[in-house]
């Protein structure tokens, strides 16, 4: 019983992880229908922004945060402006193929100035883990489930009730009726790039205070695994993308325990290949009929 | 009010629209009739800034607008209902609305407006919490006209707002235009429903792929007889 408790919480908190990447993900498909490969590399852009001004500039563990934001955002917004704006009315795999460039790119880049050698993220928080009964749940779990949470409700807030929010959905129902509207679809495209690679900074930095290895390629596996939660979930809705984050991350630590940890990626895929074969659109998208 | 000057228009290596020049002044309603293909939402697209139009030009209140980009026109007083509604489907009622006034700042004009709209459509305010994407295809029509009329356009162009409506719906849809042109809304209606278009139309212009063929007063065009036989069987 305490084991599946505690799986149950494992799963919640890499779920919230893959959530908050799966967002940048979702958020760039359901307006220019891109596949921004290159949103799992900012994360490793994150993590080393953070570990590096963690130790060798000493700074404190919050401003590190706010730096990984920050060069996350920044990164975001030039990826878009000089790799997917030029193509965007190109054909799609033309972009595609750019994504994965700029993947490498990214990858190759960190290689060089930092070498392959993992680097060890420092504990920034160090609090005894809580105790519920039985059940023993580390802080970071907590602080992980809280961010994320508060971080969800603040999008959907943002995306329910602002008018640049609301623009935002718009546009990613329909690009060229939304500048009918007079909205700028440029800036709401650079709005969502900042918006995902903000949370994907967050997401890093999350990310590596549970499993403290930052080097060029760790971008990759979650990565994959918060695009995988994106389809899962729907790919371009919002609430999708965090629903399939959520089963992806408790799927994926209840296999670990159960049934074996080398198989709980096959299990991950198989979960994915058995929703798309029920409902392509993923588990919360439309079916493709929809009156528009 | 707009002034259509020998436009062209590609799309690849397809000469769409061939040296399309017509106007509209203010407080007309136009009627811009021709059958599929013809090129009419191109004309509409091109106006809106949506497609480029490769040579010839196109003026808003005396002012090219030809490298203006879409989303600048609203502001200067051109609004589009699309083909096919194009309403926001997940979005409800009254967020379609306000993507129509995205553009306007002033809370009490944008109060008004809404108020105006719901005189117009009823059925709108009943509705207005629900999703767009559930609406009746009528409902759909009313609901993108409103939104178009939400940024209090100068110039209102309209395409094709009768397609797939049942008659009686038709009539109410044209009598509500032109209750918005009297009401100081000039029109540009794009529509393959000759009839209607052309008794409602102050003027018109009939298209044939990608040129205009035939101009003339509304009436004129309607008792016209190689417009009876193509666009009115007989
Ligand atoms: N985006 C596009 N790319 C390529 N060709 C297009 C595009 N849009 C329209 N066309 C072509 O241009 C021609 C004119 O199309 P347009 O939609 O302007 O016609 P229409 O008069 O509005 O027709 P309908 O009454 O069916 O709406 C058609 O042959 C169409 O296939
Ligand atoms: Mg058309």
């Amino acid at each position: 019983m305490d084991l599946l408790a505690s799986q149950l919480i494992n799963g919640l908190h890499v779920g919230s992880i893959y959530a908050l990447i799966a967002l940048g993900y979702t958020m760039v498909y359901g307006i220019i229908k891109l596949i921004n490969f290159a949103h799992g590399d900012i994360i490793m852009v994150g993590a080393y922004t953070a570990v590096i001004t963690l130790v060798s500039l000493n700074w404190s563990p919050v401003a590190a945060l706010i730096a990984a934001i920050v060069v996350c955002v920044l990164l975001g917004l030039t990826i878009e402006r000089v790799a997917y704006k030029p193509l965007r009315s190109s054909p799609r795999i033309s972009s595609l193929i750019t994504a994965i460039g700029v993947s490498m790119l990214l990858q190759n880049a960190a290689l060089l100035l930092f070498g392959a050698q993992p680097r060890p993220f420092p504990i920034v928080l160090k609090v005894e883990p809580l105790r519920f009964g039985g059940l023993q749940i580390s802080f970071i779990t907590l602080l992980t489930l809280g961010v994320t949470a508060l971080l969800m409700i603040s999008l959907q807030t943002f995306v329910h009730n602002s008018k640049p929010g609301k623009a935002m959905r718009a546009a990613s129902e329909d690009y060229a009726t939304a500048q009918l509207m007079g909205i700028n679809v440029n800036n709401i495209i650079s709005l969502t790039f900042a918006i995902g690679s903000a949370l994907a900074a967050i997401g890093a930095y999350l990310y590596v205070m549970a499993y403290p290895a930052v080097s060029p390629t760790m971008g990759s596996l979650p990565g994959l695994k918060a695009f995988i939660a994106a389809v899962l979930g729907g790919i371009g809705i919002i609430p999708g993308a965090m629903l399939g984050a959520f089963v992806l991350g408790i799927a994926e630590s209840l296999a670990k325990a159960y049934i074996s940890s080398q198989m709980s990626d096959a299990v991950v895929y198989f979960i994915l290949i058995l929703v798309l074969l029920f409902k392509p659109t993923g588990l919360m998208g439309k079916p493709s009929g929809e009156k528009v | 009010m707009l002034k259509v000057n020998e436009i062209n228009l590609f799309y690849g290596s397809i000469h769409t629209l061939r040296d399309i020049s017509f106007q509209v002044c203010a407080g007309e309603i136009v009627s811009l009739i021709g059958a599929n293909g013809a090129g009419k939402s191109s004309i509409l697209n091109a106006i809106s800034g949506l497609v480029p139009i490769a040579s010839g030009d196109i003026l808003f209140q005396g002012q090219s607008i030809r490298k203006t980009p879409a989303f600048r026109l609203v502001s200067r007083g051109l609004a589009q209902v699309p083909e096919g509604r194009r309403v926001f489907a997940r979005m409800s009622v009254m967020e379609n609305l306000e993507m129509g006034a995205f553009t306007r700042q002033e809370a009490s004009g944008i109060r008004d407006d809404l108020e105006m709209v719901f005189d117009h459509f009823p059925r709108l305010k009943e509705r207005r919490k629900q999703a767009a994407g559930t609406l009746s295809g009528g409902e759909q029509q009313m609901l993108a006209m409103g939104r178009a009329l939400m940024s209090r356009p100068k110039l209102l162009m309209m395409d094709e707002p009768s397609m797939g409506l049942a008659p009686l719906l038709v009539s109410e849809i044209f009598d509500i235009i032109h209750q918005i042109n009297r009401e100081g809304t000039t029109i540009l209606l794009v529509e393959q429903n000759a009839q209607m278009a052309l008794s409602l139309a102050n003027r018109a212009y009939v298209l044939e792929t990608g040129k205009i063929v035939k101009e003339g007063l509304g009436s004129t065009l309607l008792a016209d007889e190689d417009v009876r036989k193509a666009y009115l069987g007989g």
